[in-house]
């Protein structure tokens, strides 16, 4: 396969070698590496990579195809994609067509033949960082690109991915009652999971406040996962303060982060964040644990609601690393989920009202299946709150 | 939940010899069981009749039996040792069957064992084929359609309403024994038959075929929390159909979408809860339809098998360490993963790398079996191997095999496939065989549709396809010559040779010209995740890329060479000696090195040496390997052939090679030189000639006499060696040699020996440093001279050698290592008639028989050598504890040797000068007869100790053979012989029946063997039409289960361990207490 040469470098000046596998030109974005074997479509797919250029760690990508039911929004959301090898021949009895003809016609710049590992090295012993990388572009030139890349901090994406207009989704069998979901780069197993537990879905934009949603008199309300820092989403943090208490609120990933900071707690960036399917999470209450999908950069710290300091972590991360409880304006908030690799705070529930929500991705797509039953969870919620 | 405190002390069980479908993969994982079950304060007591095992080493466990794996024994050691728990999981199919056994007698409840890891309600619907059927469906998950016979009839019955083709398979067998795909009524009759004969329960399941299916596997770890992870997911390349251990796998699955997979996932976790496996790891195995995704569970083993293993070694995942540790009570998220060191055992591998394990076969070994693959598993090894896509790992993998290769075609090798028309390669493609893999890179060299090699293959296009851009590189490099594609065809896998065999250079030359580009390896971290995390491991394999991870060393580093993968004539017992030279050199404050790429051994397990290089033994990759750790020394005389046959390349490129010199080992091999240095010596060995030609040949014979032992003069492990009695039998031999036209044999001479007749064969091991000899032991064979050292049974000390005979032999081998200038070990072969030695070969290098040896003798052989190699003294290792004063004498140790018929039903079962043997067992004890009794019972000959004994000799062997009759009478045996050894017997006044050869008359042998009237067989073979009633004889014994002893000298030895008795040959002793005597 002769294609053309391409060249990937970061903001700090490493370069990597390549070839252009996806639409020409360049492109520019956070690099961050996902460890996902399986999934790539689902990955490109997912409104919360806006901004970011993925790098897969797992060396054959494309090998299965593309199929529409796998997309997670209608359009690819990420920056660039970047990987070891593109197969240019798929096989699977429910592909449609090759990867390579999805990047050429969805306008994705991706890059194949990487040493993805040593992107990877790089990306885990100097932080997540912007690279640039494209084709028929001087090494120089995107190096310049690379080094005035903005970086993720304090940077509005949602807005890039959320609906523009709301929309109505009908619920399978029998109808428990409308759920309005929050959009914040919504993945459309989440639409999905609800509508299969009976709940019609209304997703209504990021910034819709707090009356409109109470308006359209929902059974509970839903809060999506999106791309980058939680911090700006001033909005949506309020419209989430005027919810809680109101209706049964269940927030994933953007949404936990953003549900944290409605509750007065801090959010910050993670060296290289979480990208991946592996990821142990243990529920604290009784100490099972999970595979989780994970995809995110920012994360929430409870610590911050309190006037003690995290204690020094030692030998495998426990529960100690996380306060008990903390107290809030609305109440007392407790850790419910922790990230066994790190010890980062997985989920949060409210004592007082009918809230929680997860760091992670119970719908998976891509990921394993052990965490759905928080859907259950959330629809157990609001029959008790009824 | 923490480890389990009411538990103290734990029974494990090994898996015994080395069969077929039963490898070294069960001392991998007992071996990692019994460190970590100690290292957390257990007291493990082992039972493993297979002395070639580290984990039968006396320092891994408190109390080690080298016993029989049988009820009675165990559960005689339970009473000696009173167990509070025995762990079944580790010791594959054979410790879970002696556990379940021991479950159903009673035997477990009466001394209060608890079994942990899997319950016996578990195993029995796992393994009970019905039964995993009925649970499967109870949750909902799909297997064949299939129905349950204990007959004929029922079988029949069962296979039409399915409709065929059908696939039968036994309940409780291993690595598919007895399964097979009949695709008609008339398969059908005898598949289903074999299948019946071979379940021991005579159980069988008519299942519908799948065959051609995508095949998957995943490896599940559950802990008692209920939290279950996959650690690995592996892709069979051969279809359904090729057995899984007989198939090209590939991990991590390569053609699922995610949503296929994670379905796949949940039903794998919703296994092993619905079968009830409380704790550890298992192995699930799934079809897929490719057309529809249709997805049908297969089977699972509910403990640590063959994949198991793989899985390991593929991902940094140690499996059967972790499963150890869950069934001792702890949970996944308690356990550290010892690569990040800061992340917990709860998590899935994620793997930024390729991984293809391909199986090694000896077919050579048994020519009158069919190289078609099917259900039954048959390879003898295997080699894995890590690249960074599918391409190169596949390519590794083949030059991996030494197999001649040097990849995937694009070498000499191709040329039989190349000689191919189009219609006999499409057959090629189509047949599952060992070689259908070159035949598939030919078709597409001929420029085939991938889809229609796929198809012709049943193989998934993406592989074909993979394979096609291998094949296009080809002619790229066929075409052109620049850096630039050099380095494309690197990192596809192309190795040096290949390259050289396409520009028509050498290998030198294209690593001259690729390094002078700077074209060189880089080496990545096997890390378990991707490299998301620190790995604190350094587990490496070579790639080609930017950059490499390789770090400095504090400590001066030496390079173990493997064995590779295991075949017929090379096993464990070479890893063994590979891993101890690393102990060693560990414990001497070097930083080990090890290169393999044999995913079953405990050399290739991360924590076995300092550092550990997953790389092809060829020349071009050990180099690049040395080239990054430019080590002290390299250790190549404890691998086996593999390591040896580098030794000159490596030394040539400056390589230090530790001990003795290749120079000296080649003298060794070379005849004319080594008898040059005999005659010296005033070393008497056979009469010997050349010839490369009949007539050549009969010249030699009228010098030297005959009988002789004829074989070409290049081959090892004694293949196409043959004894001839007669000049008709020399001149067929030496025509079907070079009728072959093999060219490697027609450049070579074939080699005559004087066949030196009942002479008593004596095995030498020793250190040699210069100085002082340290003889570990003198070994007499059970088997004449005539029968393979590897294949026949051994006694230490030996019980019949003169004074005389053992001080030559001593002369001989004190004269010998200082003539070849031994620096570490030498074995030495003789024949010995009487009072006369004569020198059969001398190896100056580890040997088969090290393991059993040091276990024999309470002496590390291994260790010393290593340690003399690299210059220490024997003196000063005395002083150092190393040597012990006196090696253990009190008592005499057995080795018999395992061998596969079973698996090869359509082969003559006698013993040669060619080694078939897979494996070997130890009996130890007082004397020889209870030595050799447990040996006996070991390799799984089960003795009547009274009855019926069938007995037919060769001519020569009548006068010993008829010391054995007399010993049988003795025992209160009734004897029965065909007419020429009863008219023999019944001349020197024994009571003699006369019974029928097969089809002379009524109740022939057969009819008898059949009515189950004999218990026991001694027919030794010989030439012409009697070879042939000997050879359905032997073979109808076998079919039968009925002991059958090829030899006159191996039935005295049954005789004599029959006096001994079953009393004191199922009483138990542990390695601990006869060293300590
Ligand atoms: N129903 C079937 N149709 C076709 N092939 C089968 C079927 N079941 C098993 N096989 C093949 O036979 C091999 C051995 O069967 P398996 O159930 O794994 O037994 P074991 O691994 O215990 O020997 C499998 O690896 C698979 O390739
Ligand atoms: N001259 C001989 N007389 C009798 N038996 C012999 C003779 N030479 C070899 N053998 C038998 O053949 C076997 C294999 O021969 P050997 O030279 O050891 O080849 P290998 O290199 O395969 O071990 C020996 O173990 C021995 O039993
Ligand atoms: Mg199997
Ligand atoms: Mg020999």
């Amino acid at each position: 396969m002769s294609r053309m040469r391409a060249q990937l470098v970061t903001a700090d000046g490493e370069v990597f070698n390549g070839r252009s596998v996806g639409a020409e030109g360049v492109t520019t974005g956070e690099a961050v590496f996902n460890t996902s074997m399986t999934g790539y479509q689902e990955i490109l797919t997912d409104p919360s990579y806006a901004g970011q250029v993925v790098v897969m760690t797992s060396p054959h990508i494309g090998n299965y195809g593309v199929s529409h039911a796998d997309d997670q929004s209608t359009r690819p959301a990420v920056a660039g994609f970047v990987v070891k090898a593109l197969s240019r021949r798929h096989s699977n009895w429910r592909a449609e067509g090759s990867l390579a003809e999805y990047f050429a016609s969805n306008g994705v710049v991706a890059i194949s033949d990487i040493d993805t590992r040593r992107l990877t090295r790089h990306i885990r012993d100097r932080g997540a960082m912007p690279v640039a990388m494209g084709s028929g572009v001087g090494e120089s030139e995107l190096r310049q690109i690379a080094a005035a890349a903005p970086s993720m901090e304090g940077r509005d994406l949602v807005s890039s991915v959320s609906t523009s207009t709301p929309y109505h989704l009908e619920a399978e069998g029998e109808e428990l009652g409308l759920v309005v979901a929050i959009d914040l780069g919504m993945k459309r197993d989440i639409l999905t999971n609800l509508t299969r537990r009976g709940h019609s879905v209304d997703v209504v934009p990021a910034l819709t406040p707090a009356d409109d949603i109470l308006a359209r008199d929902p059974v509970g309300v839903f809060v999506s996962n999106g791309p980058g820092d939680p911090q700006p989403l001033r909005a949506t943090t309020a419209t989430l303060r005027g919810l809680i208490g109101e209706t049964p609120l269940f927030g994933i990933c953007l949404g936990h982060q953003v549900l944290g900071l409605a509750v007065g707690a801090r959010t910050f960036k993670l060296p290289f964040g979480h990208h991946g399917g592996n990821h142990p999470v243990r529920r604290l209450e009784d100490g099972h644990v999970e595979m989780t999908a994970q995809n995110h950069g920012f994360a929430v710290d409870l610590w911050s609601l309190t006037a003690a300091q995290p204690p020094e972590r030692v030998g495998l991360a426990g529960p100690e690393l996380l306060p008990e409880r903390v107290e809030t304006d609305f109440g007392t908030v407790r850790p419910t989920h922790q990230n066994l690799n790190d010890g980062t705070l997985e989920g949060i529930a409210l004592d007082d009202h009918p809230a929680f929500s997860v760091q992670y991705h119970p719908e998976a797509a891509p990921g394993p299946h052990d965490a759905g039953h928080l859907f259950n969870r959330f629809a157990a919620l609001i029959e008790e709150s009824r | 939940m923490p480890a389990r405190r009411d538990l103290r002390s734990i029974l494990l069980i090994g898996s015994g010899p080395i069969v077929i479908g039963q490898a070294c993969e069960f001392d991998y994982s007992g071996t990692q069981a019994a460190k970590v079950l100690r290292s957390e304060g257990y007291r493990v007591v082992l039972v493993n009749s297979n002395p070639a095992t580290i984990m039968t080493d006396p320092e891994f466990a408190d109390a080690t039996y080298i016993e029989p794996i049988t009820p009675e024994v165990v559960e005689e050691i339970i009473a000696r040792e009173r167990p509070d728990a025995l762990l079944p999981t580790l010791g594959g199919q054979t410790a879970l069957n002696v556990a379940t056994q021991l479950a159903r007698g009673g035997v477990l409840d009466r001394h209060g064992v608890e079994m942990i890891g899997a319950g016996l309600e578990a195993i029995d619907r796992a393994e009970d084929r019905g039964l995993f059927k009925e649970t499967m469906e109870a949750i909902g998950l799909e297997v064949p359609r299939a129905g349950y016979a204990r007959s004929m009839s029922d079988a029949v019955k069962i296979a039409r309403d399915i409709g065929y083709p059908v696939m039968v398979r036994p309940s409780f067998i291993l690595g598919g024994g007895g399964t097979g795909i009949a695709d008609d009524e008339n398969q059908f009759l005898e598949v289903a038959k074999h299948g019946l004969d071979t379940s021991p329960v005579s159980e069988i399941l008519v299942e519908e075929s799948v065959l051609g299916w995508k095949e998957y596997e995943l490896e599940v770890m559950r802990d008692r929390a209920g939290n279950a992870v996959i650690v690995c997911s592996i892709e069979n390349f051969d279809p359904m159909g090729v057995h899984t251990g007989d198939s090209i796998t590939v991990a991590p699955v390569q053609t699922l979408s995610d949503r296929e997979y994670q379905e796949m996932r949940d039903d794998g976790i919703a296994v092993l809860e619905a079968i009830g496996v409380e704790t550890g790891g298992s192995n699930v195995q799934f079809a897929v339809d490719p057309t529809t995704g249709r997805r049908l569970v297969i089977e699972m083993n509910p403990r640590v098998s063959r994949s198991s293993a793989l899985a390991s070694k593929a991902t940094g995942f140690p499996i059967a360490k972790i499963a150890a540790l869950l069934a001792v009570g702890f949970t996944l998220d308690e356990i550290a993963n010892d690569i990040t060191r800061a992340t917990p055992a709860s998590f899935e591998p994620a793997l930024d790398y390729t991984v293809v394990k391909i199986p090694r076969f000896d077919f050579a070994k048994f020519p009158s079996a069919s190289t078609t693959l099917s259900t039954s598993m048959r390879s003898v090894g295997e080699a894995m191997a890590i690249g960074r896509t599918f391409p190169e790992a596949l390519q590794k993998a083949l030059r991996s095999l030494e197999n001649g290769r040097a990849g995937l075609n694009a070498d000499k090798g191709e040329a039989v496939v190349r000689a191919l028309g189009d219609d006999a390669l499409a057959a090629a493609v189509s047949t599952p065989t060992p070689d259908r893999v070159y035949a598939m890179a030919e078709a597409l060299r001929r420029g085939w549709d991938v889809d229609d090699v796929a198809g012709l293959a049943s193989v998934d296009p993406w592989f074909v396809d993979q394979m096609a851009e291998v094949v296009e590189m080809r002619h790229d490099l066929e075409t052109r010559r620049d850096d630039d594609l050099l380095r494309e065809a690197k990192r596809i896998g192309y190795s040096d040779r290949q390259i050289a065999y396409l520009w028509d250079t050498t290998e030198e030359e294209v690593r001259r010209i690729r390094l002078h580009a700077g074209i060189a390896r880089t080496y990545k971290t096997v890390d378990t995740c991707a490299a998301e995390f620190e790995a604190h491991t350094p587990y490496m394999y070579g790639t080609f890329e930017d950059e490499s991870e390789v770090l400095a060393a504090d400590k001066p580093r030496v390079v173990v060479l493997g064995s590779g993968p295991n075949r017929i004539g090379q096993g464990i017992e070479f890893d063994y000696c590979c891993v101890h030279a690393s102990f060693a050199l560990r414990d001497a404050g070097y930083e080990t090195v090890m290169v393999n790429c044999n995913p079953e051994t405990v050399s290739t397990d991360y924590d076995t040496s300092d550092r550990l290089y997953f790389e092809p033994l060829t020349v071009e990759d050990v180099l690049e390997v040395i080239d990054a750790e430019k080590p002290e020394a390299v250790i190549v005389q404890l691998g086996g052939q593999t390591p040896l046959n580098l030794a000159d390349t490596l030394e040539k490129a400056g390589v230090p090679i530790a001990g003795t010199s290749p120079a000296s080992i080649a003298m060794a091999e070379d005849r004319e030189q080594f008898a040059e240095i005999c005659r010296n010596l005033g070393l008497s060995q056979p009469a010997a000639g050349t010839a490369s030609s009949a007539a050549e040949a009969q010249e030699v014979v009228d010098q030297i006499g005959l009988p002789v032992m004829v074989r070409p003069s290049y081959v090892l492990g004694g293949r196409k060696m043959k004894v001839v009695y007669s000049l008709e039998e020399l001149g067929e031999y030496v025509r079907d040699i070079y009728g072959e036209g093999d060219p490697e044999v027609t450049a070579n001479p074939i080699l005559l020996d004087r066949f030196l007749e009942s002479a008593v064969e004596v095995d030498v091991d020793a250190v040699f440093d210069g100085a002082e000899l340290l003889v570990g032991g003198i070994m007499e064979h059970v088997e004449e001279a005539g029968v393979h050292s590897g294949d026949s049974g051994c006694v230490t000390p030996p019980p019949t050698i003169s004074d005389e005979a053992l001080k030559e032999i001593l002369r001989a081998t004190d004269e010998l290592a200082r003539a070849l200038e031994v620096r570490g070990l030498i074995n030495i072969q003789f024949a010995v008639k009487g009072d006369e030695v004569y020198v059969l070969e001398a190896n100056p290098r580890g040997s088969r028989t090290i393991p059993f040896i040091s276990k024999a003798k309470a002496l590390p052989l291994a260790r010393i050598a290593t340690r003399v190699m690299l210059g220490s003294t024997i003196t000063q290792l005395r002083e150092e504890g190393l040597v012990p004063e006196r090696p253990a004498e009190s008592f005499v140790a057995v080795k018999d040797a395992v061998l596969p018929w079973d698996r090869f039903p359509e082969e003559d079962n006698v013993l040669g000068p060619e080694m078939k043997s897979t494996g070997e067992v130890m009996g130890i004890g007082p004397d020889v007869g209870v030595a050799y009794g447990k040996a006996l019972l070991a390799a799984g000959n089960l003795l009547a100790d009274r009855g019926r004994v069938f007995l037919s000799f060769a001519d020569r062997d009548k006068q010993i053979g008829l010391a054995v009759a007399q010993a049988f009478t003795m025992l209160g045996f009734e004897l029965l012989a065909t007419t020429g050894t009863a008219r023999y017997l019944r001349h020197h006044a024994i009571a003699t029946e006369v019974v029928n050869k097969i089809g002379e008359g009524p109740r022939d042998i057969g009819e008898r063997l059949a009515n189950g009237e004999v218990h026991l067989v001694v027919n030794t073979p010989r030439g012409g039409r009697a070879r042939y009633d000997g050879i359905t004889i032997r073979q109808a014994a076998r079919r039968l289960k009925i002991p059958c002893v090829t030899t006159v000298q191996g039935g005295l030895a049954v005789a004599r361990s029959l006096r001994a008795g079953p009393g004191a040959i199922n009483k138990p002793r542990s390695l601990q207490e006869w060293h300590r005597v």
